[in-house]
């Protein structure tokens, strides 16, 4: 952890806690009611006393996101190379992939938990669904940004189609692949909770529904947040496995 | 004394250099009258245009390059100076006219030539080593040995300790250095330069330019040259040759004898300014 991480970790966190204090205060001198808005307060309690059946509903939401992310970068990934580098490919797929991307994923979602079951399956494939778009165009655009430059020294050694790819193409394409996983894994957190809500049996989506029909407001919220939470630490595994993979990226911008 | 040794193991190389090309000679003609190293015929160069006649970008280029010799190819900007490099490096195909290196046709790249573009075309995801090897990996000849010259490469241009930095900890003329070394790691029989220091200020430039003229004793390479600066091309250059406005041809041709080693001095010399200034009336600056 470096200054700058700590410098950068402190802005944030002066901003959650001015907004955390004016809602309580805000709760609490005006005497709102709980199950219209529960105080900070009432959630960390909520968070707190139900940490248990929190952490049990989280396990399901967190792998359906997951593998429905890690699905969406295994398939997108190859697809986008394929898509272009292939004219024909590229005028075959894309214009199919714009076209069912325009559809809204809630419209589908009840049709795949007829094919897939109230299991995790269909969250899965929801989450894979709202995923995959954003990896195929970002991997896709990084293919084709590649320097000029690049291609004509590969070019001028004779590279091979296979070293062009995988020694320029690749490489050059990743912190574009990167920015579309970053975008992939939070939609997917949301795909999994569409999923949980159209039918489940589990999940902190499915936890946030039964809250909120019982009203008892802080725990949905509790959920909520966890569910915020669950995003950022996905989003942060993704940016850092950024800096492992391209450590590059991180220096001489100081 | 020092400039002496410099004369003498300069001349030696160049010596060998033409030897060796006279054995490659692939026509095995008597050596009395010996296949120049370059050889550039007629070379044409039209680009086609949606809606209009062709661009003709080079209407005729003719001359030939010896081996060990640095030509410069001096011209306006757009007269066509990239594109007869990447004619010459297989890049592009030439619309018509003769392309010979060592007795060979150029129609495709040619892999031990050298290229440096303006841009220094870095990887940024490659430590600056790894950017020097990148042509011995694409060659399959990335080993131990390959490093080691890397590395001496690196020294030589002044980049000791540099080896595992990225590109983006180094200025734009370090950068450039780097390039040039990468353009060098498989000992290219020809070395393509276009307008690589071009985008460095002045001074980086005229060191860049000792540092060209430096690298030339020590290796024994042909070298073409594409600039648009008078003075740089008299300073670095064995020949000039100077293109006309587009579409271009070659306005002079001009062979520069100036001793070596040169040093900046040389720069504010009577030959040298009347070099400049033949130089000058070619590209129609002066009468
Ligand atoms: N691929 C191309 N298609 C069409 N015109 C081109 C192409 N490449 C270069 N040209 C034209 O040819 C001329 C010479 O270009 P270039 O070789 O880049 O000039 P220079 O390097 O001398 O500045 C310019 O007018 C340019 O617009
Ligand atoms: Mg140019």
């Amino acid at each position: 952890m470096t200054f700058r991480d700590v410098r950068n970790a402190i802005y944030p966190l002066v901003g959650i806690s001015a907004i955390l204090l004016i809602w309580q205060l805000y709760t609490h001198f005006l005497g709102i009611n709980r199950i219209v808005l529960p105080s900070p307060l009432d959630i960390l309690w909520a968070s707190i006393s139900n940490w248990d059946v929190l952490l049990r509903e989280s396990w399901p939401t967190f792998l359906e996101s997951v593998l429905g992310f890690a699905l969406a970068v295994a398939i997108g990934i190859p697809f986008a190379v394929c898509v272009a580098n292939s004219r024909v490919l590229n005028l075959t797929l894309y214009p199919i992939l714009i076209a069912t991307q325009s559809i809204p994923k809630v419209a589908v979602a009840p049709i795949i938990l007829v094919w897939f079951g109230l299991g995790m399956q269909s969250k899965l494939v929801i989450a894979f669904l709202v995923a995959f778009f954003p990896i195929v165009v970002d991997t896709a655009a990084g293919m084709r940004a590649t320097p000029v430059g690049l291609l004509e020294l590969a070019r001028s050694l004779r590279a091979s189609s296979l070293q062009i790819f995988l020694k320029v193409q690749f490489p050059a394409a990743l912190p574009f692949i990167f920015a579309g996983a970053k975008v992939a894994v939070t939609l997917a957190v949301i795909g999994a909770v569409i999923g949980e809500f159209i039918g489940s049996v589990g999940g902190l989506g499915n936890l946030l529904l039964t809250a909120n029909s019982q009203l008892d407001s802080p725990l949905a919220w509790a959920a909520l947040i966890w569910l915020s939470v669950l995003g950022i630490l996905l989003f942060g595994a993704v940016v850092i496995a950024e800096r492992i993979v391209m450590p590059w990226s991180d220096v001489g911008h100081h | 004394m020092q400039a002496d040794i410099f004369r003498r193991r300069l001349l030696c190389l160049r010596k060998q250099a033409i030897q060796s090309h006279a054995q490659l000679d692939p026509q095995g003609r008597a050596n009395s009258a010996p296949v120049p190293f370059g050889h550039f015929k007629d070379v044409h160069q039209s680009f086609k245009r949606s809606g209009q006649t062709p661009l003709v970008a080079i209407k005729n280029i003719t001359f030939d390059l010896k081996a060990g010799h640095l030509v410069t190819l001096l011209g306006p900007s757009g007269c066509g100076k990239t594109t007869f490099l990447k004619i010459v490096a297989g890049l592009i195909s030439a619309s018509g006219g003769t392309i010979q290196i060592n007795g060979r046709d150029v129609a495709e790249p040619q892999p031990d030539f050298g290229v440096v573009f303006q841009q220094a075309n870095l990887m940024p995801w490659r430590s600056i080593l790894d950017n020097v090897l990148f042509p011995m990996e694409i060659l399959r000849r990335s080993d131990a040995a390959a490093k080691l010259r890397a590395q001496e490469l690196l020294a030589l241009v002044g980049l000791e300790g540099f080896e595992q930095s990225y590109p983006s900890q180094l200025s734009g003329g370090m950068q450039q250095r780097v390039a040039l070394c990468r353009a060098l790691i498989h000992k290219p029989k020809l070395l393509l330069m276009d307008e690589p220091f071009g985008a460095l200020d002045e001074l980086t430039r005229m060191e860049m330019q000792d540092l060209l003229l430096d690298i030339r004793v020590k290796t024994d390479a042909t070298v073409m040259f594409v600039t648009h600066s008078i003075s740089e091309a008299v300073y670095i250059s064995d020949v000039v040759a100077v293109l006309s406005k587009r579409p271009s041809v070659i306005a002079d041709y001009i062979v520069v004898n100036l001793p070596y080693p040169r040093s900046a001095e040389i720069r504010y010399s009577a030959e040298f300014t009347d070099l400049e200034h033949r130089a000058g009336r070619a590209l129609g600056i002066t009468r």
